[in-house]
């Protein structure tokens, strides 16, 4: 073997193979991707007519125009409140059970994490329903309106990423020494000391992965959505479909708006993801 | 399990102080001991009250609807409706009249899809996780595009889809009629026989780097050393892959393709937003055909007896999963 070769070097077959897979697996990736950035510049009579891979002339009417076709002002206000305030809640939620489950040992232990995993196995729909009548009914005895209501939906889709988020925090709790959080009880620290100066910091990263990926469930969700929420506070989900119910299909218009709704989640996962990976890694898989 | 804690739940409080050493620590025991065993329960309480709230109770309440004959008519007090005994069931699973055939047909075509959609985001999210395992120049920012179909909005990436798919003005159309002429005439996407392949592209798209997003962080916790060792025993890349890669990812597969069939079989945002509120036969996938039983025809009491059965039916494939799966695992070496 050659020195410059090290005994690891694929082949050249290998590497051949790599190239063409890795990319006609970026052209598929991308293809959507194109037709979204590039139809969103074309005037209207670019994509009514046959597609065309190039518009006529580029245009940004349509990102003034999306917003007075529907509010989407204001889904994408109500998009943001629902989505933030259900990652906020989540995460502090998700961070307290996972400490408990990573450094206690207590009685249904295990029943609490698979009774909260399994929730993720149950199909959307079989709730759905009585969701809805549970939240009617709790407005309609205690005066908290549930249904339709923002609050209604960031508590739902807090539950979402819940399960996920729990598991895969205990992973990354587990991985922080026990010896830290000791040390800090003996400088006189009761737990939640504990846990907010040591083992929250040391897990930073597996919070934020946690965090992008109860944004992104909130921010993507249509079932719950479309039944839960009325004219004034519906999400971007449903709202965006608002476009396509009109006589004519601005498309070019539909493209601007979703280039424009998933701008903040694909900014903020890709500046983000290595967190994601290093908390998949050190969490969820074991 | 720390050893501390085992004895606080096992032993004796005074032998676990003269067993814990400094004699200082016995002091304040009592109250200290009371606050760890409560402790947990109340960190846990949020998350239980909550998953409590829209899961469980709601799961229940959904059972007993589905002995119920719960139409539009009742649904203001739903505790009214009359009890319909397994009539809901009966209906659902009577394959012979047409709410039950039309049930099989849609549980048929989403036990299909579903196979063939996790096997292939499985298939391309491990090869593509396989071939980026050494640096290259420009991997991050390949890693960072593979990553765009997972992280955009499910409904604005559908809704791109849809455009594509479009007859008269759609790229897959132009592309494979009017470019390549391997379509004699514009085909229907979206309609018809082609909405399950339509379907099925579009689950894949963005399916698949979710595996490739498990599988890379997997392929980090293989030792180095293994393949160097295998290398040098001779073993070519297929025999590396084959010996080293998939068995080491075994127990991640074994979660990940788990999941990946859960969220496809239950998946309602896609075809919903592909198709509205009643997909092509082609393309039923039965949640959105229990939503159709249930809120379009505002029959809940079966739309619910339908969920339950589902519900069923995913717990006996998960729980044989597991137990093939793990049995496996146990003896393997």
């Amino acid at each position: 073997m050659s020195p410059t070769r090290s005994p690891m070097a694929p082949p050249r077959s290998f590497l051949w193979t790599r190239r063409i897979f890795l990319t006609l697996l970026t052209g598929f990736v991308l293809l959507p991707v194109y037709v979204m950035v590039s139809s969103s510049l074309k005037p209207l009579a670019d994509v009514t007519g046959a597609f065309r891979w190039l518009p006529t002339e580029l245009t940004i009417d349509p990102y003034i125009d999306i917003w007075s076709t529907v509010p989407l002002g204001r889904y994408f206000v109500n998009s943001l409140v629902v989505a933030g305030a259900a990652t906020v809640c989540s995460v502090v939620i998700a961070v307290f059970s996972a400490y408990a489950v990573s450094r206690y040992s207590f009685r249904g232990k295990r029943v609490f994490t698979v009774t909260v995993l399994s929730t993720q196995m149950f199909p959307g729909i079989l709730f759905l329903l009585p969701l809805f009548l549970i939240y009617v009914n709790i407005g309609n005895a205690t005066g908290i309106a549930l249904f339709g209501s923002r609050g209604g939906l960031i508590l739902t889709y807090l539950t979402f990423s819940l399960p996920f988020s729990i598991w895969m925090l205990i992973g990354y709790f587990d991985s922080v020494p026990r010896d830290l959080d000791e040390a800090a009880t003996v400088d006189g620290c009761g737990p939640l000391g504990a846990l907010f100066r040591v083992v929250v910091p040391a897990a930073v990263p597996g919070i934020v992965a946690v965090a992008v990926y109860a944004f992104m469930t909130a921010w993507g969700e249509v079932l719950f959505a479309s039944v839960m929420t009325n004219d004034t506070t519906r999400t971007l989900a449903v709202g965006l479909q608002g476009y396509s119910t009109l006589n004519d299909v601005y498309w070019n218009q539909i493209m601007a708006a979703s280039l424009v709704v998933s701008v903040p989640v694909v900014a903020g996962f890709l500046l983000l993801q290595r967190y994601l990976v290093a908390g998949l890694t050190a969490g969820a898989v074991k | 399990m720390s050893p501390d804690t085992a004895m606080t739940a096992t032993a004796p409080a005074a032998e676990a102080a003269v067993r814990k050493g400094p004699p200082g620590a016995a002091r304040g025991r009592r109250p200290g001991r009371i606050r760890r065993i409560g402790l947990p329960y109340l960190l846990l309480l949020p998350a239980l009250l909550l998953e409590l709230l829209v899961h469980l109770v709601p799961m229940v309440i959904g059972i007993v609807m589905s002995f119920k004959e719960l139409t539009q008519f009742h649904i203001r007090d739903w505790g009214s409706a009359p009890w319909a005994g397994l009539d809901n069931y009966t209906v659902s699973v009577d394959f012979d009249a047409p709410v039950g055939k039309a049930l099989l047909h849609s549980f048929l075509v989403t036990i299909a899809f579903t196979l063939l959609s996790v096997g292939l985001c499985w298939l391309i999210g491990t090869a593509a996780a396989i071939c980026m395992q050494d640096g290259f120049r420009g991997r991050g920012l390949l890693r960072a595009l593979f990553l765009v179909p997972y992280a955009l909005p499910v409904y604005a990436a559908v809704i791109t889809w849809v455009f594509m798919f479009q007859h008269d003005n759609g790229l897959v159309n132009h592309v494979l009629h009017d470019q390549l002429g391997i379509t004699g005439k514009p085909s229907f996407w979206l309609i018809g026989d082609n909405s399950f392949a339509a379907l099925l592209t579009v689950s894949v798209w963005k399916g698949w780097p979710f595996a490739f997003l498990i599988v890379m962080a997997g392929l980090q916790n293989i030792p180095r050393e293994l393949y160097e060792a295998a290398a040098l025993d001779g073993a070519g890349m297929i025999q590396q892959v084959r010996r080293i890669t998939l068995p080491s990812l075994r127990p991640v597969n074994q979660v990940l393709v788990l999941v990946l069939f859960l969220w496809t079989f239950n998946d309602f945002n896609t075809p919903y937003v592909m198709f509205g509120k009643t997909a092509p036969e082609a393309a039923d996938l039965v949640s959105v055909h229990i939503y159709q039983a249930s809120f379009v025809t505002w029959n809940f009491g079966t739309g619910s007896a339908m969920s339950v059965l589902l519900l069923l039916f995913l717990l006996v494939v998960t729980g044989v999963y597991l137990a093939l799966t793990s049995r496996g695992r146990r003896t393997a070496p």
